[in-house]
């Protein structure tokens, strides 16, 4: 139940524009920034956010933004981001992760990884098919944002790295054969965009792959 | 817990000889691989065989055919940065390459003093350990959340039993 609290809480347009610009960021979030994103006053903010905290969909902690302590030096400040937790409902009752996990326990125990890294990269040309071909970066970003990766841009716009992992739980428990199967869907997706290439760059908190300007002597 | 790191022994018998070009996509990454876990974050030292830069020479009584590596790290967290969060993880995804598929437990973990460095036979008992009993707080996994003080109160099995 407590799932579908987090999820009704979202409901609200102002709690919602809220919560995703918090995601968005690569910074915690204060009042007073948040309010100003979603032109809004700074207590009604406090409010929506306090209410993100209670359902579970926002985290946060505070912290003095300067480094005066001590009388005078004023209230730390509350800053927001995303929590770690994850939220799911299903209706009826569906339990995909058991059965997913599974899979990939016996897949990573037999070795499967070229096995799965294939039947990804159909994935990849499937998607491609259906929807068409993804030429350039403004399509491989929507693509992205469409599967969930949350794309930000990096290094001036050279490279993507993307924020969330859609397969995080799995790829915590087998991250060899689903960081690979990863790759090589999202290799497949973009395949047809010049220029531009999947990379495998995890960095601790982020997805394991990038998308880069393809160096010309490369490969 | 301060006052103690965490070592790591994980093993893998090659597919091929370590100089054969087979093995060579393997081998040409390990000085890159090193250097990364040398300037890691929690990264307090690795084996490396006599003149060499790495632990590819070295042997046990695991088999001829079995290479090994280990090193310690300041806390879990670090190892697993390490290993799954930068550029090693991409030599992971292809270790079906260079590799058997193992037929039991090819990695372990344990506990030591910091300060302590951990001989290839201390190592390779604790990998004995994690195969013949299982997980416990001497010899563990990455999936497993023992302590530093979980292990100073574990109970040794006895060498009899299992």
């Amino acid at each position: 139940m407590e799932d579908i609290e987090a999820i009704v809480a979202l409901q609200d347009p102002v709690r919602r524009r809220l919560y995703e610009y918090v995601a968005a960021q690569d910074h915690d979030v204060s009042r007073n920034e948040a309010a100003e994103s979603a032109g809004i006053q700074r207590t009604l903010a406090a409010f929506h956010l306090d209410k993100l905290v209670d359902a579970g969909l926002l985290a946060t902690e505070s912290r003095r933004l300067t480094s005066r302590t001590g009388p005078g030096a004023g209230r730390p400040a509350k800053l927001y981001r995303r929590s770690g937790a994850e939220h799911h409902v299903s209706v009826p009752a569906r339990d995909y992760r058991t059965a997913a996990d599974l899979l990939a326990e016996v897949a990573d125990g037999a070795r499967l990884d070229a096995e799965l890294r294939a039947a990804a990269a159909r994935e990849g040309q499937a998607a491609r098919a259906a929807a068409g071909a993804v030429k350039d970066l403004d399509a491989v970003r929507a693509v992205l944002a469409e599967r969930g990766y949350e794309p930000r841009t990096d290094e001036g716009g050279a490279v993507l790295r993307l924020v969330n992992c859609p397969f995080h739980v799995l790829a915590e428990r087998h991250p060899a054969l689903i960081c690979g199967m990863n790759l090589a869907l999202l290799e497949s997706l973009i395949e047809d965009a010049d220029g531009l290439r999947a990379r495998m760059d995890p960095r601790p908190g982020l997805c394991c792959v990038a998308v880069e300007a393809s160096k010309n002597n490369d490969d | 817990m301060t006052g103690h790191h965490l070592a790591q022994l994980n093993v893998g018998t090659l597919k091929h000889p370590i100089d054969d070009p087979r093995t060579h996509g393997f081998t040409s990454m390990l000085d890159t691989l090193n250097a990364v876990a040398d300037r890691s974050p929690g990264f307090v030292w690795r084996l490396v065989g006599d003149g060499g830069n790495d632990a590819t020479a070295i042997r046990t009584s695991l088999g001829q055919d079995v290479i090994v590596n280990m090193s310690v790290w300041q806390t879990r967290d670090s190892l697993w940065d390490y290993v799954y969060r930068s550029g090693h993880l991409d030599v992971l995804r292809r270790r079906a390459e260079w590799f058997e598929l193992p037929k039991s437990a090819f990695q372990v973990m344990w506990w030591v003093p910091a300060g302590h460095v951990p001989s290839v036979e201390e190592a390779v008992e604790r990998l004995e350990l994690l195969r013949a009993h299982g997980p416990s707080p001497i010899a563990f996994g990455f999936r497993d959340e023992y302590t530093a003080a979980d292990a100073a109160s574990a109970p040794w099995p006895s060498t009899v039993a299992g």
